[in-house]
């Protein structure tokens, strides 16, 4: 019956002969098919933009290597670069933090002993599932400055009103509001990781005679980095690549105010055709993106709080 | 500091001041979240003249349910929505199948250099999509397949931008009991057996949070659709909802009626499926 050729108890398998041989088959062949797209979707992909980002390639035109000119170009004499570099670091640094702060102030709130919070919960969340193209339509028409909907409000409330997304001093700051709309989900993973903090260190620091400000200064705050921590890497991230706002509320302006980056990128590669330089401004996203997400990384080690011998 | 209960428990005693305050601060929140969601349904609802009264009204009167029809007739959103629909119907067991047997594979099995590919194919969760942009648009021209669902449904077949949801499965599939893949061995069963018979059944909850999230992402995605399709035959729900606002663009009325729609199931999904979706989110959150 058994087909292994050294029996061994079961609780210390260590796989030997036809059992191992059978894993490291069957291992391989069922990785095969990620291995494939990862090479073919983005591996290759990776590499061609790169020999791409070296030509000055343009839809319909013949292609030249042009060696660095195309990023010679964009740190010497491409405006736009730089606008549209500084727009997206603009925005991250408003709408990271302002959705941080807010999911981390409601998760706060959650926490407590809160009658209906499986209903407050969902209600949070809900506004993180709106397909983004359907808020980027919803918020044009609540940030429309003759009826929308803040207007109104601020008009009824006799309050000064705001061209919101149609001025160039307010649109970055208005789509990073509409940004914080979605603290839901940062909300949620605060939550949990409030709801998994040792009781046993609230009632420590309350013998010892802390009062509701250390214990949120030396046990919540600590406990709660790494949530922080995660949801700080993947909200850069995500708020690096913003594209879809721009393109259906501002298409990148007004006075190129909301240029992001992505946009931009998008506009050079499939509005222009310049395949050539669109690479180059992508591989120095990447590039950015990795500098940043490292140095966060970097930093992580000393306000990171990681508990040792914890977890599996 | 100031417990008076007797039971000598953590709890203290709550004012019950700050419990309303609580309790008051929450509603609030609500409100204000929920509050762009009202502006949307109320302004699907109003003829022009109601929707651009000052101040603002909040009941229509009467209600408009012709804005629903006349958006909906305006442009083929039935047939956005059965395109929407083709589209996940072929990624979602893609992801589902293909994900799920690597994630057994790098949960489950040992092979030599596991962990060193499975880390290279979770490096991608990095990798911002504009670097493979450009090339991979590219390589779908020269097969011909711009315009086709083909470029937003196969990679999904080879895990392609779905590194989070294999991980996501194969944190779960550690969490399974050794024990009961040893026994299958031991009987004869071969690798795929015990990941069909065993680890799958056992895997339901991880299953189902995955198939939502990506039924979420697809029914989200604009830009993939905005790349590769052309003809508005094959256009998605985003992209035809996008293409609504730049020749609609005074229609407030049309516009959220549109809107709506769009919105509509993917909250209807949520509220059947909450549980699963806010636990999915902390599983995410808590194990990354």
């Amino acid at each position: 019956m058994s087909t292994v050729s050294t029996p061994r108890p079961r609780r210390t398998r260590r796989p030997t002969g036809g059992l191992a041989r059978m894993e490291q088959r069957w291992g391989v062949l069922l990785a095969l098919p990620v291995v494939l797209g990862f090479l073919v979707f983005t591996i290759g992909p990776m590499l061609a933009s790169f020999v791409i980002s070296l030509t000055d390639w343009t839809i319909g035109g013949e292609v030249n290597w042009v060696g660095l000119d195309n990023y010679r170009q964009m740190f010497g004499d491409d405006a736009l670069f730089g606008t549209s570099l500084r727009v997206t670091l603009s925005y991250t640094l408003m709408a990271v933090p302002l959705t941080l702060a807010v999911g981390f102030g409601v998760a706060m709130l959650l926490n407590r002993d809160v009658r209906g919070r499986g209903l407050f919960r969902v209600l949070y969340y809900l506004p993180v599932l709106v397909p983004s193209v359907a808020s980027a339509v919803l918020w044009t028409w609540v940030y429309n400055p003759e009826f929308g909907l803040l207007n109104q409000l601020l008009r009824g409330a006799g309050l000064p009103t705001s061209r919101w997304i149609y001025d160039a001093d307010t649109a970055l700051p208005s789509l990073a509001i509409m940004a914080a709309w979605g603290f839901g989900n940062a909300a949620v993973i605060f939550l949990a990781g409030l709801q998994g903090v040792p009781r046993h260190l609230y009632e420590a620091i309350e013998m010892d005679g802390g009062g509701p400000w250390a214990r949120f200064r030396y046990v919540t705050l600590p406990m709660m980095t790494p949530t922080i921590f995660y949801n700080l890497v993947m909200g850069l991230i995500a708020t690096f690549q913003v594209f879809n706002e721009a393109y259906v509320m501002t298409q990148g302006g007004p006075d190129n105010a909301t240029l992001f980056y992505n946009f931009y990128l998008y506009r050079t590669a499939f509005t222009e055709g310049r395949l050539g330089y669109a690479s180059a401004l992508a591989w120095v996203l990447f590039v950015v993106m990795v500098a940043v997400t490292a140095l966060v990384f970097r930093s992580a080690r000393r306000w990171v709080y990681y508990e040792t011998g914890d977890g599996r | 500091m100031t417990t008076t209960t007797g039971t000598g428990t953590t709890r203290r005693p709550r004012l019950r001041p700050a419990r309303a305050l609580l309790h008051l601060t929450l509603c609030a929140g609500a409100l204000v979240t929920l509050f762009p969601f009202l502006w949307l349904v109320r302004s699907a609802l109003m003829e022009d003249g109601q929707i651009f009264a000052a101040p603002p009204e909040w009941v229509p009167a009467p209600f408009a349910w012709h804005n629903f029809s006349d958006a909906l007739t305006a442009r083929p959103f039935g047939r956005y929505f059965l395109n929407t629909l083709a589209i996940e119907a072929v990624v979602v067991p893609g992801v589902l199948l293909v994900g799920a047997l690597s994630a057994f594979t790098f949960a489950r099995l040992r092979w030599r250099g596991r962990d060193v590919v499975f880390a290279v194919l979770l490096s991608s969760l990095m990798l911002p999509y504009a670097v493979t942009l450009v090339p991979t648009f590219v390589g779908w021209q020269h097969l011909g397949l711009v315009g086709t669902w083909v470029p937003l449904t196969l990679p999904a077949w080879f895990g392609a931008g779905q590194m989070g949801a294999i991980f996501l499965m194969r944190q779960f599939f550690l969490g399974i009991p050794r024990e009961l893949d040893d026994a299958a061995y031991v009987d004869g069963a071969s690798p795929f057996t015990v990941f069909w018979r065993i680890v799958l059944p056992l895997s339901k909850p991880v299953l189902i949070v995955v198939g939502i999230f990506t039924f979420i992402a697809v029914w989200n995605d604009f830009l993939n659709p905005l790349i590769y399709l052309a003809d508005t035959d094959r256009f998605t729900l985003a992209l035809g909802l996008a293409g609504f606002q730049g020749s609609y663009t005074a229609q407030w009325g049309y516009l959220m009626a549109a809107s709506t729609v769009v919105i509509a199931p993917i909250i209807l999904l949520f509220f059947f499926a909450q549980r699963h979706i806010l636990e999915g989110i902390t599983l995410t959150g808590l194990k990354g």
